[in-house]
């Protein structure tokens, strides 16, 4: 399989849909001319035109209500938001119309809508261009929320986001559009509702959620000179979450971390935990542990910025303590 | 202002009616119907057998007027929550929309299947958004399409508005913007909700922005014709205000005595849209007391038939909790909703 950069991942999905589907169209702010703040949509205008390959002003409830409105019309849109935290301003739309109004009124409307969202520190962008805001969107029912964390996944999940009926969350951080991976040359879905096992272990399960699950396998990496064998599980899908696969793991190790990125006070690790003690209570041998991101918001100074987000070293920490390694504070 | 119906019921000098005598008695109709679903709604919310309802009263004229210039087997209607005549001529029927303020099933109450009418939105304004990506949407179909969204002077204020109308301006997307100035939201007055006149705000989107008497049908559909014929030809959208009186409550729960200054709203009552269409029927020969009883009857049977076979209706199932929430419902949802169901069959 050749290896390719996530970004180039996505922006094969999305124009591999869009000459197989006329109803698929992109639509967000300097996606067009620009080829998007992250090189994603490069070159969409000049293969589809700009009634495909829209450009909007800059307002991000009307890209996602018109989308909306479109997505009702029959066509299928795919909604970049330049940061997830701009889509704070979208979501009313997302919340109160994407998610809900199919509900409301019986199925008489079909939202098939994408909302791709890059989010994730890491890039001094500062507190107001670089939050994770999985909770916010896996905590809606009516919503999808996948976070891909290979190129692999990243093209077959938007694949499988535009495809299915249901409105997806596309979370994307910014710091893997630069990473590479094998992605197949065949025309595949990634299913939307399924962890993927990354590395095979025993002594503990690492949930990570997003870029987090790329750092606990570097993690993993390091507990091996521990003598830990870490399973490490990319949840894929925050909503809905693949119990099966996270059950599965846990009753043969027995213990777990989770991280993610973004804050772990009623985040998704809050989530993952919950439900695993309700459900394999009996197997755990230790507390269910979390991390996630400082509670504070994202510092702009490099250093500081570095220190609110786990950090392998972190992950490693706290998985040592997780298997009951005494841990030097 | 634009004004062609004086409340006499003569045209104003010179001017010039686009609607004919069907079409008159037809609209009146509508009115009529509206105004007497409001009545029964509201008794019947009262026994508590109906949900809150938004009376449509005093603001017939600009509904009607403005619905009667579509075509409801191409142009699509993106409705706030005091639009029901408009719903009701574009096919989506009488007894459905009652069953739905009932909590009747939602698969017999649901907007028929070819009804081009988008679900009744109660989040101020945001249908405007669905509107300018429903009309773009038709267009890069090659459907030849207009949306006619309703909003009030009160979600002009939000700022969903001003987004939608901004981009339908740039992509001169099909739409009318029918901003119903109907004086007050809930307790807040015209005055407080903005100090410029709504219909020059177009002017700054790019796209043309008329006002006219709200309870003139004449001029309302005059204005309305107008707007969707330039929608369809591709010179994009119009704002179309229509200055009007809401003559009942904001809704069920509210009571404007409260709040509603002495005599305004026996002066509003004399703006009344339904006297003046009648007069104005009268004074081309068309009307006389006979004509209106027999029409009143034949209202009256209409409403009475589908409050009848709205009260008729299914009620809603356990399973409805869950259908719907996902068009393609992912596990956890399917067995919720199998446990329910094992749940209330267990005896």
């Amino acid at each position: 399989m050749p290896e390719k950069l996530f970004r180039v991942a996505l922006r094969e999905a999305l124009k591999e849909e869009m000459e197989r589907d006329d109803r698929v169209f992109c639509i967000g702010e300097d996606i067009g001319l620009f080829g998007g703040s992250y090189r994603v949509t490069e070159g969409l205008l000049d293969q589809f035109g700009p009634m495909r390959v829209v450009d909007t002003p800059i307002a991000e409830e009307v890209i996602v209500g018109s989308a909306i409105g479109a997505a009702i019309s029959g066509l299928r849109p795919v909604v970049e938001i330049m940061t997830i935290n701009f889509s704070l301003l979208a979501y009313d739309q997302i919340v109160q119309n994407a998610a809900k109004i199919r509900y409301m009124f019986g199925g008489e409307v079909t939202v098939p809508l994408v909302v791709r969202l890059p989010g994730g520190a890491g890039h001094q962008l500062s507190s107001q261009h670089s939050h994770s805001f999985e909770a916010l969107y896996a905590m809606i029912p009516g919503l999808l929320t996948v976070a891909p964390t290979t190129p692999e996944d990243a093209k077959g999940l938007l694949k499988a986001a535009i495809r299915t009926e249901n409105p997806v969350m596309f979370l994307e951080s910014m710091s893997l559009y630069n990473t590479r991976g094998e992605v197949p040359d065949d025309d595949y879905e990634t299913p939307i509702g399924k962890a993927a096992v990354r590395r095979v272990g025993r002594d503990l399960t690492i949930v990570g959620v997003s870029r987090q699950a790329v750092l606990a396998g570097l993690a993993a990496q390091r507990l091996e000179d521990e003598d830990v064998d870490a399973e490490v599980i990319d949840l894929r899908s925050l909503r809905p979450i693949d119990w099966s696969t996270l059950i599965d793991s846990v009753q043969k190790t027995n213990r777990c971390l989770v991280v993610e990125e973004g804050w772990t006070t009623y985040g998704v690790g809050a989530e993952v935990a919950a439900g695993l003690q309700q459900r394999v209570f009996d197997d755990l041998d230790a507390p269910i542990l979390r991390l996630g991101g400082a509670e504070v918001p994202m510092p702009y100074n490099r250093e500081l910025e570095r220190a609110a987000i786990p950090s392998v070293d972190d992950i490693v920490r706290e998985a040592l303590r997780v298997v009951g390694r005494r841990v030097a504070a | 202002m634009r004004r062609l119906l004086q409340p006499d019921g003569s045209l104003v000098e010179g001017g010039c009616s686009r609607l004919g005598p069907e079409q008159l008695v037809e609209a009146l109709r509508w009115m009529l119907l509206s105004r007497l679903v409001d009545a029964r709604a509201t008794a019947l919310q009262r026994q508590g057998r109906f949900g809150t309802h938004s009376p449509v009263k005093g603001q017939e004229a600009s509904v009607v007027g403005s619905a009667m210039a579509l075509d409801p087997a191409v142009d699509w209607i993106a409705p706030s929550y005091r639009e029901l005549p408009a719903l009701v001529r574009h096919g989506y029927p009488l007894e459905r929309i009652l069953g739905r303020s009932m909590g009747r099933s939602p698969a017999a109450t649901r907007i028929p299947d070819g009804v081009n009418v988008l679900p009744n939105q109660v989040a101020l304004a945001t249908q405007l958004q669905h509107a300018v990506g429903l009309a773009w949407g038709l267009r890069l179909q090659g459907r030849p399409g207009v949306v006619m969204a309703y909003f009030g002077e009160g979600a002009a204020s939000e700022g969903d508005s001003h987004e939608a109308m901004n981009l339908a301006g740039v992509r001169r997307a099909p739409v009318v913007f029918l901003l119903m100035n109907n004086q007050w939201a809930i307790s807040t007055s015209r005055e407080v909700q903005s100090a410029g006149q709504f219909f020059r705000r177009a002017e700054g989107y790019g796209f043309a922005g008329v006002q006219v008497d709200g309870n003139d049908l004449l001029a309302v559909f005059e204005a309305a014709t107008d707007a969707v014929a330039r929608a369809r030809a591709g010179e994009g959208p119009t704002l179309i205000e229509c200055v009007t009186y809401r003559l009942s409550f904001h809704n069920t729960t509210d009571n404007p005595r409260r709040y509603l200054p002495p005599g305004w709203l026996e002066r509003a009552e004399c703006e009344d849209p339904i006297p003046r269409l009648e007069a104005h029927l009268a004074w081309l020969g068309l009307w006389d007391q006979g004509a209106r009883a027999a029409l009143e009857a034949e209202v009256a049977e209409e409403v009475e038939a589908a409050v009848q076979a709205a009260l008729a209706m299914p009620p809603s199932r356990p399973e409805d909790l869950f259908d719907q929430v996902y068009a393609l419902p992912p596990e956890r949802v399917r067995r919720q909703r199998q446990e329910l169901l094992q749940h209330v069959q267990e005896p």
